[in-house]
């Protein structure tokens, strides 16, 4: 049989699985996240769509995989630089960044309790604060602090220091240079969300538009382990929404901005709604949709939101948001089934905004092959192959799919040598 | 094991709070060989000082008493030498706090919070401490390391793939180029399936804009050239006898039946189209010739025939009509994906075949997901195309012949009424699994996958994260029996179950499970001596692993077993255990635990606790310094369906107050990754109340909660009620026997 490493770029919930699916085939696989930890995007949800199940299960799983799995070697913080070569004989630059905590880190948290700086909580989408040592969240993977020196407050190193028994902080610590010798490469790099100020007719992150939140940010809402300990509350007085209004496609199917389709984001609006009435069975939710996209069998789930969540649903884009009073908004949109001008006062808007790859405005090597929109190109030829998001909009299953596919490719690579 | 080293960290707050000199009596006391503590354990001096431990003293076995055993897994790993965790950490120190009402302060010396009559806090937490101590020494006592399945006969690793359309030769392909061989039986004479038979297909790759031949013939070509691949055509599997390895394989072809030997099975029986006769109303199919089905369509465009059926004439506009029987209660309930493709690919072969002719097409959602639509916005600049929502009402025939399609609610805020010489119906697909078993398995529970209703007959996996998760071990799904797809979805498809297959052989050869406990070496071993013949195990395994004699005896195939436990889980005799996980060795923690006096008020508990999700939450909770009752023992299972009554029965008369249960959900949604572990374990409530009956004892002092992984939040909470149920009832009866 071949021989050779795979390395897998990309440590989400497909990169995950294209690294155990292949180390499961008894090849050694390679895997980089730039993140701290492993399992990418789908941390930041509440739950999956149609299950309404929590992602850290299956997680779990995975992290068992990579853990019982000797021939699964992974970084975290670590990122591509540079390829040379080619298939069967590529040499890889990969640079570590620093934590600047190492692995003598127990997770006690004394290092958090004396830490007095502050950091924008970007697992979090800046609702809220971490402390500039910080675990990531409670399921982190591996489960160790990160510090972020630029956040530190006078007098916190020495702090830190002090209170971390293990000698684990290393506030010296430099990038590190990996050079990595594979076979195959899978990309499996992901999505992120497209940047929702771009949308200037939603006020995304306009003044007096704090009510106006992106769908990833209603995630983390709705979680337990979120802002607000999974409670959905506007951000600009910490009230209980009574009326949500769905604005979808907020960039996609739209040439200026994203011209394909996310995918998701119309079950993830659903979802909320979905959260919304659990949490408040009188509210109201508002979708202004151009399609709704529930394929297969995930229109049972269109039919579950449409029993138990309170949810009107119009037809039409939505031109415009302004401001009413106490913080309430209005969202302008032409009904396209009636025609008519609709002007709908709520409580707070979700943008339902795209996936962007990750890739997308990133100094590649030239070896990775890209479209105009940033997504992975897959090449046989090369022996580099994408999966997940990195390679098209797409859910979770189907890119757990792909993922196992990448996974095969990749070690036909290694076979024909 | 015998000689088994415990060795116990005193950092993360485990030496500000316990005594360890009095764990260290009680490891020895239970047993031990070699016992010894120190800070910092996971550090390098930690792990230096375990190595030579173990050397010096040749102990076969550790027990590390730090922290749970979720992390530092790397850490404390000494090659062959089985490690236990003992979880003083999270089990112990950082989730067991003393109870404060408002405004008072935590007095700093636990040992000054009297918690019973003469009983401090910190007693109470030392002797939760060492029960856990002597459970992981128990444990590693009643443990034998596990040996590999190996059968005698030699396994094939020939993967059979079902069906030979787009799916069934790619999956084939990908299997020989991966250095396997494949074996495909078609039932139709050619190879090729739907695809093979249209015009044009959707582009398969970058950038999914236009048009190609349909990519069956070149796949064709590659299956006939590659060595690798034995083709069967005209032939139906008729039984699938044996286990993953050893499926011995027949078929019938022509009047003649052979059987084959074979490793896996990838099945790619694909689709067949929603019966349109049941469309008659109120979509006129069978009422007008003119209203044809997108198969028959597809029909027309590739013999490049576009007349009319009713009199020949040609086809100058065509009305499409999405969704007809489908996201219908009445029809088709779901969605199938790609008609909405479909109609539009087949609008532009028309334009393309007669630029004069008008395609109008009514939807109710355009569903061309992610990066489809790039080919929905290159159609619409097409003038000849005409694209609506709306909602269809009816058909009729005019006077010129014509077909007149009635719609409401369109874009253009008016109801519409347009004639067109031909009206094609987007009928859906329906999986060959809906209404056959299409894997004729000679198993005791039956042909086929179990319970595909949850997936409207799609053979689908429960669980959004494993898409090739079947609950038939070495038996993958893929394209469209899998889940309505494209072709291009589906070569994907057939890549990703093409890995599963081989992966299960590979697992096979090297005796381990396959998904979800890939690193499991052991296997279920019956005592048949004493096996009474209830059946309860052969009728639930979730996997159907278990075949019986005509007697009822089980007939384990350990390569269709994914280690769960269920089966032990149901015996009433006790007679099934793996090596290293088995009813003595839980039974025996249970009873190592020291009993308190009775009449103290002080609590005993027993819970079992699903090892992938509840298991978590707790430590997640622990991160968070969240408080549970101090009389509970939680004790990991793999599956709440790997919980034996007797081992309830077992606490219950030795005292203890009560066990919990926290397994995962059950119901439509089911989490449980052995599919009906707490499920089961719910249902045997039954016999548990039965147990509690004949003791004597209160039915609520049994019972079993289902928990999230991310459901820390809620967990103190529920134990702390189910600590305050008992403490409502008294103790147990049996405490102080």
């Amino acid at each position: 049989m071949g021989e050779g490493k795979i390395l897998v770029v990309g440590g989400g919930i497909s990169g995950v699985t294209a690294a155990v699916e292949a180390a499961e085939m008894e090849y050694d696989v390679i895997l980089v996240e730039k993140e701290p930890y492993l399992g990418g995007r789908v941390n930041q949800l509440r739950y999956y769509f149609p299950k309404l199940c929590p992602p850290t299960c299956g997680l779990e799983i995975n992290y068992r995989r990579i853990k019982e799995n000797p021939r699964i070697e992974f970084y975290t913080m670590a990122t591509v630089k540079n390829i040379e070569g080619s298939p069967g004989n590529y040499k890889v630059t990969v640079e570590i960044a620093p934590r600047y905590v190492n692995e003598n880190c127990t997770c006690c948290g004394e290092c958090e309790k004396v830490c007095q700086g502050e950091r924008e909580d970007t697992f979090n989408f800046g609702l809220g604060k971490t402390k500039a040592i910080y675990l990531p969240h409670e399921h982190a993977f591996p489960a160790r602090y990160v510090l972020d020196k630029s956040a530190l407050a006078e007098g916190d190193l020495e702090r830190i220091l002090e209170a971390c028994k293990y000698n684990a902080i290393e506030p010296d610590m430099q990038p590190q240079t990996l050079t990595l010798e594979v076979g195959s490469i899978i990309w499996a790099t992901g999505w992120k969300p497209y940047d929702a100020t771009k949308l200037t007719n939603l006020k995304y992150g306009q003044p007096g538009f704090e009510n106006v939140i992106t769908n990833m940010q209603m995630e983390r809402l709705a979680a337990p382990n979120g802002p607000t300990k999974g409670k959905i509350l506007r951000p600009s007085d910490q009230t209980v929404p009574q009326t949500i209004a769905f604005v979808q496609c907020a960039g996609s199917r739209d040439e200026n901005h994203l011209p394909f389709c996310s995918y998701i984001c119309c079950l993830a609006s659903l979802k909320h709604s979905l959260y919304f009435a659990e949490q408040n069975p009188e509210g109201k939710a508002y979708i202004f949709y151009i399609d709704i996209r529930t394929p297969g069998r995930y229109e049972k789930f269109l039919n579950r939101a449409k029993e138990e969540a309170n949810i009107e649903f119009i037809k039409g884009k939505v031109a415009d948001i302004q401001q009413a009073e106490n913080g309430d908004l209005i969202v302008i949109a032409e009904d396209t089934l009636s025609g008519k001008r609709v002007q709908q006062q709520v409580n707070m808007v979700v943008l339902a905004t795209g996936m962007q790859p990750s890739l997308a405005g990133e100094e590649m090597p030239q070896l990775l092959e890209m479209d105009e929109n940033g997504f992975v190109i897959p090449s046989e030829a090369k022996g580099m192959y994408a999966c997940g998001c990195a390679r098209m909009p797409l859910d979770v299953m189907t890119s757990n799919e792909t993922a196992t596919a990448a996974a095969l490719k990749a070690i036909q690579t290694l076979v024909r040598g | 094991m015998e000689k088994i080293g415990v060795f116990i960290c005193t950092s993360c707050n485990i030496g500000d709070r316990l005594e360890i000199a009095d764990l260290e009596a009680a490891a020895n006391e239970q047993g031990c060989a070699h016992c010894a503590s120190m800070p910092f354990l996971c550090g390098k001096e930690g792990v230096e000082a375990i190595k030579n431990a173990i050397k010096e003293n040749e102990l076969d076995s550790v027990v590390i008493c730090a922290c749970s055993g979720r992390v530092n897994y790397d850490v404390f790993d000494f090659g062959n030498i089985p490690v236990e965790r003992v979880n003083l950490r999270e089990g112990v120190v950082w989730s067991r706090w003393p109870k404060v009402e408002e405004g008072q302060e935590v007095p700093e010396d636990e040992s000054q919070i009297e918690v019973a009559e003469g009983v401090s806090f910190k007693d109470e937490l030392m002797a939760l401490a060492k029960d856990y101590v002597r459970m992981g020494v128990v444990k590693m006592q009643k443990y034998a390391p596990p040996e590999p399945y190996k059968p005698e006969e030699e396994m094939s690793w020939k993967v059979l793939v079902m069906g030979g359309g787009v799916t069934g030769l790619t999956a084939a392909l990908e299997v020989a180029k991966a250095g396997y061989e494949a074996v495909i039986i078609e039932k139709e004479n050619e190879l090729g399936g739907f695809v093979a038979k249209m015009k044009k297909q959707l582009e398969v790759g970058h950038p999914y804009r236009n048009l190609q031949e349909p990519i069956t013939k070149k796949l064709i070509e590659e299956v006939q050239a590659n060595d690798k691949i034995q083709v069967i055509t005209g032939a139906t599997v008729e039984k699938i006898a044996g286990a993953p390895g050893f499926f011995d394989v027949t078929y019938k072809q022509g009047g003649s039946e052979e059987t084959i030997r074979i490793g896996t099975i990838v099945v790619a029986t694909g689709w067949k189209p929603y019966d349109a006769s049941k469309l008659e109303e109120p979509y006129g199919y069978g009422k007008y010739p003119d209203v044809v089905t997108n198969i028959q369509f597809e029909e027309m465009l590739a013999k490049g025939e576009l007349k009319r059926p009713s009199d020949g004439s040609p086809v100058k506009s065509v009305a499409f009509i999405q969704c007809a029987g489908q996201r219908d209660p009445d029809h088709l309930p779901y969605c199938s994906g790609v008609c909405c493709l479909a109609s539009l690919k087949q609008a532009k072969l028309l334009r393309e075949a007669d630029d004069e002719a008008k395609a109008y097409i009514f939807y109710k959602d355009m569903r061309t997901m992610g990066i489809y639509e790039n080919f929905y916005q290159a159609l619409q600049d097409d003038p000849g195309v005409f694209l609506t929502k709306a909602e269809f009402k009816s058909i009729s025939q005019g006077d010129d012949g014509k077909l007149v399609v009635e719609v409401t609610q369109t874009l253009l805020g008016e109801d519409l009424a347009v004639p067109v010489d031909l009206v094609v119906l987007a009928t859906g697909m329906v999986p060959t699994t809906a209404d056959d078993p299409v894997v004729p398995l000679e198993y005791r529970q039956g042909p086929g996958f179990p319970e595909l209703e949850l997936f409207y007959g799609y053979a689908d996996s429960n669980y959004i994260c494993f898409p090739y998760e079947t609950r038939r071990t070495g038996i993958y799904t893929a394209g469209c029996v899998h889940q309505p797809m494209t072709t291009a979805q589906a070569m994907e498809d057939a890549a990703g179950a093409a890995l599963k297959a081989i992966q299960c052989l590979k697992a096979i050869e090297a005796g381990h499970a396959v998904h979800p406990r890939t690193w499991d070496y052991a296997y279920p071993e019956f005592n048949f001596k004493r096996c009474t013949q209830c059946k309860r195990c052969t009728e639930e395994c979730p996997f159907g692993a278990l075949d019986d004699d005509p007697k009822g005896t089980p007939m384990p195939n350990p390569t269709r077993c994914r280690r769960c436990g269920t089966c032990f889980g149901a015996c009433p005799e006790r007679v099934i255990g793996f090596k290293d996980y088995n009813i003595d060795m839980v039974s025996s923690m249970i009873k190592a635990c020291e009993m308190p006096e009775p009449d103290y008020g002080l609590f005993r508990v027993v819970a079992f606790i699903c090892e992938n999700d509840a298991w978590p939450a707790l430590d997640m909770a622990a991160y968070h310094r969240n408080s549970f009752p101090l009389s509970i023992r939680f004790i990991p299972v793999r599956c709440l369906g790997a919980v034996n009554v007797a081992w309830v029965r077992d606490a219950m008369s030795g005292g203890w107050d009560g066990v919990i249960m926290l397994g995962c959900k059950y119901g439509e949604n089911y989490q449980c990754h052995f599919v009906k572990g707490s499920e089961l374990a719910n249902r045997r409530m039954e016999n548990v109340a039965e147990t509690l009956q004949q003791l004597a004892l209160e039915s609520e002092r049994v019972v079993l909660h289902t928990v999230a992984i991310d459901e820390y939040d809620k967990v103190p909470q529920l134990l702390q009620e189910f600590q305050e149920t008992l403490e409502g009832i008294g103790e147990s009866p049996f405490k102080g026997w």
